[in-house]
């Protein structure tokens, strides 16, 4: 799989060349909007890390994931990705922060950390979503679009344990 | 909502550290776990500030439309009631384009047009139509092809392989949005 990451850049920069994009020009634009980018997710970062840093630092979470770990680990999976699963249809912020607490102590690698990895990326926040474009043109029966992306989110739950159970261990 | 959550977490970390009189601690992690966020941020720097520069590229190359282009005939078997050449369906793929390569700020433009196109196309009532619900849900789903910012993370806390899983997150995805959109389809038609 290694072949992904340089094949995507390669692809990107000839595609560029044939439509005679100045194409470092280009990117320095896009690395400058980077930039503000890491700007503007420092304040909720900071804030965000630093309470889950107390919470661990406490024991909360511990205790959270000892109360949970029974059950999880009936089901096949560590128990520390449930907080995470919880939290990362409400917060992005704060899944994220939860996800780098499990990145220092276990590592990105380690089992867990394979799992929520997946599980960030292949979920969004969908409070946020549904929020977002609903409260954008006024609508307030929004249906079960709530219960349609939660379901979604399960989904993903689910298949991030079952594809690094299968693919990356 | 967040504002909730992070002073009930700030709450519940000093009731516990009453409890298990860990208060010493808890004093500390409050300047470590500031600290160690602003590490975390200056290290992602460059491998975001790399790949925010690649989808420039993409961008301005075209590849958004292209996507839009080869997406619009599956979209448009999806979104039944919205026409294959209207501004809605446009909107709808370039916004979906605009997901795929993480465009972020260029994808949340493109959503709240179509949005207000589907609003039209469905008398402008208060209620959510079918299309809009199938939008939004489209958009609860992580659609990016390269997660980058999760792989920075991944490298900044020293993964051997911070993008091995890739290809994991592709069939998650893909299997989440199948559940999505058939629950949205399957309750549309069971409410009408």
């Amino acid at each position: 799989m290694s072949f992904i990451v340089p094949l995507i850049v390669i692809l990107f920069v000839v595609a560029g060349l044939i439509k005679k994009v100045s194409v470092f020009e280009v990117f320095c634009e896009g690395a400058l909007k980077g930039l503000k980018t890491v700007l503007s997710i420092a304040p909720t970062l900071i804030g965000l890390i630093t309470a889950v840093t107390m919470l661990r630092e406490s024991g909360a979470i511990d205790a959270l994931t000892v109360l949970i770990s029974p059950v999880a680990e009936k089901l096949g999976f560590p128990g520390e990705i449930v907080p995470v699963a919880l939290l990362r249809p409400v917060s992005g912020g704060g899944s994220t922060a939860l996800l780098i607490d499990i990145f220092e102590r276990l590592g990105p690698d380690s089992f867990a950390g394979k799992i929520v990895s997946v599980m960030a990326g292949s979920t969004e926040t969908t409070f946020y979503a549904i929020t977002v474009y609903y409260s954008s043109v006024g609508i307030k029966k929004i249906r079960h679009t709530l219960f349609a992306g939660l379901m979604a989110d399960l989904t993903a739950v689910i298949f991030s344990v079952l594809t690094v159970r299968l693919f990356l261990t | 909502m967040l504002n909730f959550i992070w002073a009930f977490m700030m709450l519940i970390s000093f009731v516990f550290a009453i409890i298990s009189g860990k208060m010493q601690a808890l004093s500390s992690s409050v300047l470590s776990g500031a600290n160690s966020a602003v590490e975390l941020l200056i290290s992602i720097i460059g491998i975001l500030c790399f790949w925010s520069g690649m989808m420039e590229i993409a961008d301005k190359s075209g590849i958004t439309r292209f996507l839009s282009k080869i997406f619009s005939p599956i979209l448009s078997k999806l979104f039944k009631n919205v026409d294959k050449d209207s501004s809605a369906m446009r909107y709808i793929s370039l916004n979906i384009s605009a997901n795929l390569l993480g465009l972020g700020n260029a994808a949340t433009p493109f959503g709240l047009s179509a949005m207000k196109e589907l609003k039209t196309l469905n008398h402008n009532k208060g209620e959510a139509s079918d299309d809009m619900l199938l939008f939004v849900v489209l958009n609860t789903a992580s659609l990016q092809l390269v997660p980058t910012t999760l792989c920075a993370y991944r490298q900044s806390y020293g993964s051997s392989a911070p993008y091995e899983i890739i290809p994991a997150v592709w069939l998650t995805s893909l299997c989440a949005l199948t559940v999505g959109v058939t629950v949205a389809k399957v309750f549309s038609k069971r409410c009408r």
